[in-house]
């Protein structure tokens, strides 16, 4: 194996003992969530987000890491966006946690893998058609938030961590 | 705050917060290790799956795909760690015991009854849904959810509430309120 394929794989390890242990990888945590009864997978999501994000931007400010976003393509976000939703509600599982639900033995995400696969297959297929449709209507580029709202990311953080920390406080609040 | 959860888990909170320091440590080591900053991400491996899969059969269909082409069809970093989500979640629950073999999940028995079939083509079919939108949109809970929302990135909270406002809906008319 490769640098990098060693690389990916330790931290993948540590990635599904984590998604693990916090017990997120699970169908009913996965349906708790959308039928909002469960709140440990916002807890788990938005925890690794706040501890994430002022990481990221602290090297990010140093130079040492370059930051890598997405296009904020409008067709591809909100539609793809909304077709991902729907799929994940029937599924139960989104593409990592299909991966690690399968390591604790829940063999049944072996089907939502191959039907994950088949759709990527597919995707392949329509491309070309989403590439002049979709993906074509309004594209404002690899944009973050700091550009949008002209404020500076550490009042963004900030704000995000009251907002979550409120959150945090109202789940645990009405036991959920 | 409790450490432990009901099941034997971690709190999500800690959990969670570990996965943010893993996130950040990863991003480092990528850019230091191999050049380029890699952020966690999951969905472009089934892309890289499909292709490997599909070249063992139609290899020159694959290699004249535009999007296999753009994506590249290797066993990259992502694709490992994919694999090592799987062996980091063994790992965990033999060690816990809280691996269980499982063929149909309790809310599903409960709404679908105890039918593997049935199960299997809901996973199947709603997996195939889902890859195609978490393509077009260019990430999934991973790769938008985590690292888009920690970089700030503007398509992260529009991909992140788009994911969980379908979800909910759609969670609502298929498994109805009173599968509890």
């Amino acid at each position: 194996m490769s640098t990098e394929q060693i690389l990916g794989l330790m931290t993948g390890v540590a990635f599904g003992f984590l998604l693990q242990k916090g017990r997120v990888l699970r169908f009913e945590k996965q349906l708790g969530a959308l039928m909002l009864r469960d709140m440990t997978i916002f807890k788990f999501m938005l925890s690794s987000i706040l501890v994430g994000m002022v990481g990221i931007n602290l090297l990010s400010d140093a130079g040492i890491i370059t930051l890598s976003h997405k296009a904020m393509n409008v067709g591809a976000v909100v539609v793809g966006g909304a077709l991902f939703g729907a799929g994940w509600a029937i599924m139960g599982f989104c593409p990592g946690t299909s991966v690690g639900a399968l390591g604790e033995g829940r063999w049944h995400a072996l089907f939502a893998a191959l039907g994950m696969v088949a759709g990527a297959a597919l995707y392949a297929e329509l491309y070309p058609f989403f590439k002049s449709t979709v993906l074509a209507w309004k594209n404002f580029g690899k944009i973050g938030l700091p550009e949008v709202t002209g404020l500076s990311p550490w009042v963004i953080i900030a704000l995000f961590w009251a907002a979550t920390i409120s959150l945090f406080a109202w789940f645990e609040k009405k036991g959920l | 705050m409790k450490r432990k959860t009901k099941d034997r888990g971690w709190s999500p909170y800690l959990a969670g917060a570990l996965l943010g320091l893993l996130a950040v440590v990863s991003v480092w080591a990528t850019t230091a290790l191999l050049g380029k900053s890699t952020y966690l991400g999951a969905s472009t491996t089934f892309v890289r799956a499909a292709g490997l899969l599909e070249r063992t059969v139609a290899g020159e269909h694959v290699a004249a795909n535009e999007y296999f082409k753009k994506e590249k069809v290797r066993v990259d970093w992502q694709f490992m760690l994919v694999c090592g989500i799987f062996l980091g979640a063994l790992v965990s629950s033999l060690s816990d015991r809280s691996f269980k073999l499982e063929g149909v999940p309790p809310v599903w028995k409960k709404r679908f009854g105890p039918s593997v079939g049935k199960r299997a083509a809901g996973a199947f079919l709603g997996g195939i849904v889902a890859m195609v939108g978490a393509r077009m949109a260019d990430g999934c809970p991973s790769g938008h959810g985590l690292s888009g929302m920690m970089q700030l990135s503007g398509s992260a909270f529009v991909a992140l509430a788009m994911f969980f406002c379908v979800g909910v809906i759609v969670a609502a008319i298929f498994y109805g309120r009173r599968a509890s």
